[in-house]
């Protein structure tokens, strides 16, 4: 069916869309936290890289919406969505001046009008200014969706790349050689050479190296098995090696946040296995992590005297099977009363009771024995001979292996004749009972191994924070694992991984943006939902699903469609 | 009859039984000693009573609205909670407003007026754009999608209102005209618990008959009941479904015009315990079923209310009022698990 | 009871109610060993209310279901699957994501061991056991020709291979009795030849009793060893073929009473009774 035929007014609905959302970012503070952090050193800042990021992300899905149909409508449509867009914030600049809004946004300062409106002034001039620039940059853009498409991605994505060098300046210039440092980086953002070196040289590989991907896929696909698997032992151990000496590369700071990525990722996988396998939306999980925690800090902590009295102290890998074992045993305790309810209602009782363990947690009636509101500190650290895990490069070790025994599990879990009854249970609960599948203790199964993995991840937590309080342990982190699984692809293994890296390790790398973190979380989870509910790596089964579905029935989409596009 | 027994149920219901019966137990075991050491006078526990219904008044009016998104479309709109906090915030700018022009002080009853209409335009039109937005495109999908973008709307309203109002407390202004208590007896009825009677009552009213005698009450029943039906007997339920989010919203709004009122504060996470109560309130009274939801709302009120002090305390747990929000969600729990088509049974529009 | 030596299967009295709609009445039935044995009657007569009774779907409130001799009405789903029943469904439900290998692999799960410390160590018994249970499944993919499409994943199959699929999910499991509910719904004729002698070959060489429910008559006809027939939930006649063909009171419930009085539908009629 062909889509109908692309309008002017389309343009205008999009760029007073796009006009709503720039306001909006800039309402809500982002603008101005980011006004420091450069992208190209002290020229570009990331605030111009909001606002004029927006301007031309909707000038583009408008060009291109307009070549579908009416190629010769592709430059105005960008011209006109790109000054719509810009009039928000201009008029947005123009009324700060005007009439005080702080009484009721607290960010509508004057600062935000001197980072909206270009040069010196803020008055109409500069709005018009600003109005001017919009439409120059949908003009470009315009011309830019004439330009043949596999070109064009290439230089689009070239363009996000710069930006994403430019914001991951703290990670990169890590790993890089020195030389390329000095060349590429300057102290806030990347130099101007730097930034179009890095262009150029982003297009060509995206032209040339990254287009040719799916071809590398099926040509791998296609080699004997043997080979294949020799591949994937070589791959493995390669990752391997180099996870072995990543903390030496990442230093202190990097392997900080690593250390979260790899306590997340351990929760993920542990996630994955109740949602992702069997189809059990627990967003209660933070009760387990929770609860791993505290055995672990209870345990080994020196103070809680009524505790100490009873039980004796104990070492971290002492204290760490009691943890795995309370885990465990909670997950099948908490399980049985509630695995018997339907989906929807599953996922507020496994909240509720989330929060009835936080509650627990932060009463003074259980302090003698967990803390209260103040935690608990002194909680013992891994130790092997004479060395102590104490800082964060030390520790990635640990959580490395935690990380490594998930994946082995869940790997193999999945591909047995567990897996495939919670795939059943996932599916189609009636028909899988009715092949001989217990409902009730496969969920349990499922629920108590994400248990007893997240206990895993939580007494790392604890033992690595070395103390904890009850403040860590809200329902926040059951939806962070939770998105991350969306984000990666529900069900798949390295899912998980991209999702941690993308949801814990940009927040803690982009400090300026982990105060939005949750209000792009709730954007994501939206979007993906919509528009991309498999994730960002789904399983191999999905993408069989999907490329066995055209094989049977192409389907046209308007993209692709251009090539063959009516001239209008 | 061991046979049938152990035929029909198995561990995990009897696991279940198990643990209702120490729940009931332990409940009556406290309430028993609280009572018989007298350490509350009767005036006290009036009071605890009317705190608790002005409070389960608030939570009945969000509750309308989970209760009947859930009725129409099967979802449970994690994001309703959000509602009731942004129509709150719109409460609080108005009143502050209000406060500093003198008009509070001198027109209480206007203003409150006021406060209402845009407080319940506010959330009504978040509720009507997040519908259309978010959830319209989802509405063939399985059912953990819909919850997780709800889920996704919730914390995108929440940080939305942090980033553009702050992170901090906003203190509603005083009403005079609210404050204070009138005596009845021994016992002190708080304006502002009257003010919550008052408010709720008449919008309660005012639903039913939008739901049982009119055009638009008949289609949202209609759409409830079958949606395809109702497409072919002509309503148009793209239209119907927004109006049901609209009502949904007004109430939400309402709600918390006078949680501002009662309880004086507006901050940006202010949504989500009270949203899931009233969900809590929502299925304990069936979810579907709007007088169920008001039943549901009153009882949780109460329940937490009264709770800690009658049970809480004869079991010799120290501040007990501290678990106030675990007895609530120790409350959705157990029905979920007992009894989850609640106390009037699952269904929107019964003939009352 | 002397009927139990005979019969795999013995509905007793059994009543179904939902609310105030009463879907079954004091049904009586009795499936003899290794027979095929239909269930017909106007929709809405309770057939697959029925089989939902037997396989633990459906609780009923009266009566009681004797599978060998053994109660098993109220009994969960999963064991009664256990026992050795297994059925197919009106409306395809297979796991419409995995490929038509899992699918099978599933319906073998009651014979099957593997725990979780089998999974995750792979011990050498549970990698034989996988093993083995893939070269059954392929076996049984073999046996409905579905063999070279085990890869695919189920939804992108046709309708008919979805069908046969379905069969193959149920019999790996190796029932004893096996329930299908209109199995040949939405089939061309040499579709519905193919499959009626597909459960033929199912009694012969396997030795499964059949309980089937069918609306195609020729079918019915042509296969089965006893008819019953259901109408509004109650048993209005139960015999072989021929009986069930020339009964009135059947006439009556696919055509109305003017046929079953012996108006002369003729050739009408008869075309009626066999589809």
């Amino acid at each position: 069916m062909k889509p109908r035929p692309f309008r002017l007014l389309d343009a205008i609905r999009w760029g007073v869309y796009g006009g709503i959302a720039v306001t909006l970012i800039a309402l809500i503070g982002m603008v101005h936290a980011f006004s420091k952090k450069g992208i190209v050193a002290d020229r570009i800042m990331m605030s111009h890289v909001l606002v004029f990021g927006l301007i031309v992300a909707v000038a583009y899905l408008t060009s291109t919406r307009a070549l579908a149909t009416k190629r010769r409508l592709a430059v105005p449509a960008g011209i006109v969505a790109g000054s719509i867009v810009a009039l928000f914030p201009a008029l947005l600049g123009l009324l700060i001046t005007q009439i005080n809004l702080r009484a009721v946004f607290l960010n509508a300062s004057p600062e935000l009008a001197d980072l909206l409106l270009p040069g010196e002034e803020n008055n109409i001039l500069s709005a018009l200014q600003l109005v001017l620039l919009g439409s120059a940059f949908g003009l470009a853009v315009g011309l830019l969706a004439l330009v043949p498409a596999r070109l064009r991605r290439s230089l689009v994505s070239a363009g996000v790349g710069v930006i994403l060098l430019g914001l991951l300046q703290a990670v990169f210039v890590v790993i890089i050689p020195d030389s390329w440092r000095q060349f590429l980086y300057k102290a806030n953002g990347l130099s101007p050479n730097g930034a179009i070196a890095l262009f150029i040289a982003l297009s060509i590989l995206d032209y040339g190296w990254l287009r040719g991907r799916p071809l590398t896929q099926q040509r791998i696909a296609q080699l004997p098995a043997r080979q294949r698997r020799a591949l994937r032992m070589v791959v493995t151990l390669v990752m391997l090696g180099l996870l072995a000496i990543l903390p030496q590369l990442l230093g202190p700071f990097l392997s900080e946040v690593a250390d979260t990525i790899g306590i997340y990722i351990i929760m993920g996988m542990g996630l994955n296995i109740v949602v992702g396998f069997a189809g059990l939306l627990d967003l209660g999980y933070v009760a387990f992590f929770a609860i791993g925690a505290y055995t672990m800090a209870v345990l080994t902590t020196p103070e809680l005297p009524v505790v100490r009295n009873v039980i004796p102290q104990l070492n971290f890998w002492e204290a760490l099977p009691f943890a795995l074992l309370i885990s465990f045993i909670s997950g099948v305790l908490l399980g049985i009363p509630v695995l018997k309810t339907r989906g929807d209602y599953l996922a507020i009782i496994t909240l509720g009771f989330g929060e009835i363990i936080r509650l627990l947690v932060l009463s003074d009636a259980l302090k003698p024995i967990l803390g209260g509101a103040q935690g608990i500190t002194g909680v013992a650290r891994p130790r092997i001979g004479e060395i102590t895990a104490v800082n964060p490069q030390q520790f990635f070790y640990p959580i490395l292996v935690g990380i490594l025994i998930a994946w082995f599990i869940t790997a193999r879990l999945k591909i047995s004749r567990l897996g495939r009854s919670w795939m059943a249970i996932r599916e189609d609960e009636d028909v899988a009972a009715a092949m001989g599948i217990n409902l009730v203790g496969y969920k349990l199964m499922a629920f108590a191994t994400g248990a007893t993995l997240a206990g895993l991840g939580g007494a790392l937590f604890g033992s690595k924070l070395g103390s904890m309080v009850p403040a860590s342990f809200n329902v926040l982190v059951s939806i962070n694992v939770l998105a991350l699984l969306i984000v990666g692809g529900m069900g798949s293994l390295p899912g998980v991984i991209v999702g941690a890296i993308a949801l814990i390790g940009l927040p803690e790398l982009l400090r300026e943006f982990s105060e939005f973190r949750w209000w792009v979380y709730g954007i994501v989870l939206v979007a993906m939902m919509i528009f991309k509910p498999e994730g960002l790596w789904p399983e191999a089964t999905r993408l069989r699903e999907l490329h066995e579905a055209e094989a049977f029935a192409p389907v046209e989409t308007a993209e692709e469609t251009e090539t063959a596009a009516v001239p209008a | 009859m061991l046979a049938r027994l152990r035929r029909e149920f198995d561990i995990a219901d009897i696991a279940l039984y198990a643990i209702g019966a120490v729940l009931v137990i332990s409940i009556i075991y406290g309430s028993y000693v609280t009572i018989t050491s007298e350490k509350y006078t009767s005036a006290q526990w009036v009071n605890f009573v009317l705190f608790g219904l002005a409070q389960g008044g608030i939570y009945a009016l969000i509750a309308l609205g989970y209760t009947m998104v859930y009725g129409i479309l099967g979802m449970i709109n994690f994001a309703h909670g959000d509602f009731f906090m942004m129509g709150s915030f719109a409460a609080f700018f108005v009143s502050a407003a209000l406060a500093q022009a003198g008009f509070l002080e001198t027109n209480p009853f206007l203003s409150v007026a006021l406060m209402m209409v845009v407080a319940m335009t506010v959330s009504a039109t978040i509720a009507v754009l997040a519908e259309r937005i978010a959830y319209r495109p989802l509405r063939r999908a399985p059912r953990l999608v819909p919850l997780i973008t709800a889920i996704g709307v919730s914390y995108f309203l929440q940080y939305t209102a942090r980033g553009l109002f702050g992170s901090g407390v906003k203190a509603f202004p005083n009403i005079p005209a609210f404050s204070g208590a009138w005596q009845i007896g021994a016992i002190a009825v708080q304006k502002t618990q009257v003010a919550v009677f008052v408010v709720t009552a008449f919008l309660l009213v005012f639903l039913y008959f939008l739901i049982q005698r009119t055009k638009v009450g008949r289609a949202i029943r209609s759409v409830a009941e079958d949606k395809d039906a109702a497409a072919l007997m002509g309503v148009d339920v793209d239209r119907t479904i927004a109006i049901t989010f609209l009502i949904g919203g007004t109430m939400a709004g309402a709600a918390g015009v006078m949680y501002g009122i009662v309880f004086r504060q507006a901050s940006f996470i202010m949504g989500f315990i009270p949203g899931l109560k009233a969900f809590t309130s929502a299925v304990l009274g069936g979810i579907g079923n709007i007088t169920g939801a008001v039943l549901g709302g009153l009882t949780l009120g109460i329940v937490e209310s009264v709770g800690p002090s009658l049970f809480l305390d004869g079991l010799g747990i120290p501040a007990p009022h501290q678990l106030k929000d675990a007895i609530a969600f120790t409350v959705l729990v157990l029905i979920l698990i007992f009894r989850p088509t609640g106390i009037l049974g699952e269904r929107l529009a019964k003939r009352a | 009871m002397t009927q139990n030596h005979n019969h795999i299967l013995v509905a007793h009295k059994v009543s179904k109610r939902f609310g105030g709609l009463q879907a079954l009445t004091d049904l009586d039935i009795a499936v003899a060993f290794h027979a095929i044995h239909s269930v017909i009657g106007p929709n809405g007569a309770g057939k697959t209310t029925f089989f939902n009774c037997i396989t633990g779907f459906y609780k009923p409130e009266e009566g009681e279901i004797l599978f060998r001799g053994q109660p098993i009405q109220g009994m969960p789903p999963d064991r009664v699957a256990g026992l050795g029943i297994a059925r197919t469904y009106q409306n395809i439900r297979l796991f419409a994501n995995v490929t038509v290998l899992e699918n099978v692999l599933v319906g073998m799960h009651r014979r099957l061991h593997t725990g979780w410390f089998g999974a995750v160590l792979r011990t050498p018994a549970a990698r034989r056991e996988e093993r083995n249970a893939v070269k059954e499944a392929m076996e049984l993919l073999r046996f409905v020709e579905l063999a070279d499409k085990a890869d695919y994943i189920a939804k992108n199959l046709p309708y008919g291979e979805q069908r046969r699929l379905e069969i193959a999910r149920a019999l790996a499991g190796k029932p004893d009795l096996l329930l299908l509910d209109e199995p040949t719904a939405g089939m061309n004729p040499k579709e519905t030849e193919d499959t009626m002698a597909l459960i033929q070959r199912l009694r012969e060489d396997m030795g499964i009793t059949i309980l089937l429910i069918e609306h195609d008559m020729r079918v019915v006809m042509n296969i089965s060893d006893i008819i019953t027939v259901l109408d509004f939930g109650k048993k209005i006649a139960e015999g072989d073929p021929l009986a069930i063909r020339t009964n009135p009171q059947v006439i009556e419930a696919y055509l109305g009473r003017g046929a079953a009085a012996g108006r002369d539908y003729g050739a009408k009629t008869t075309a009626a009774v066999e589809g």
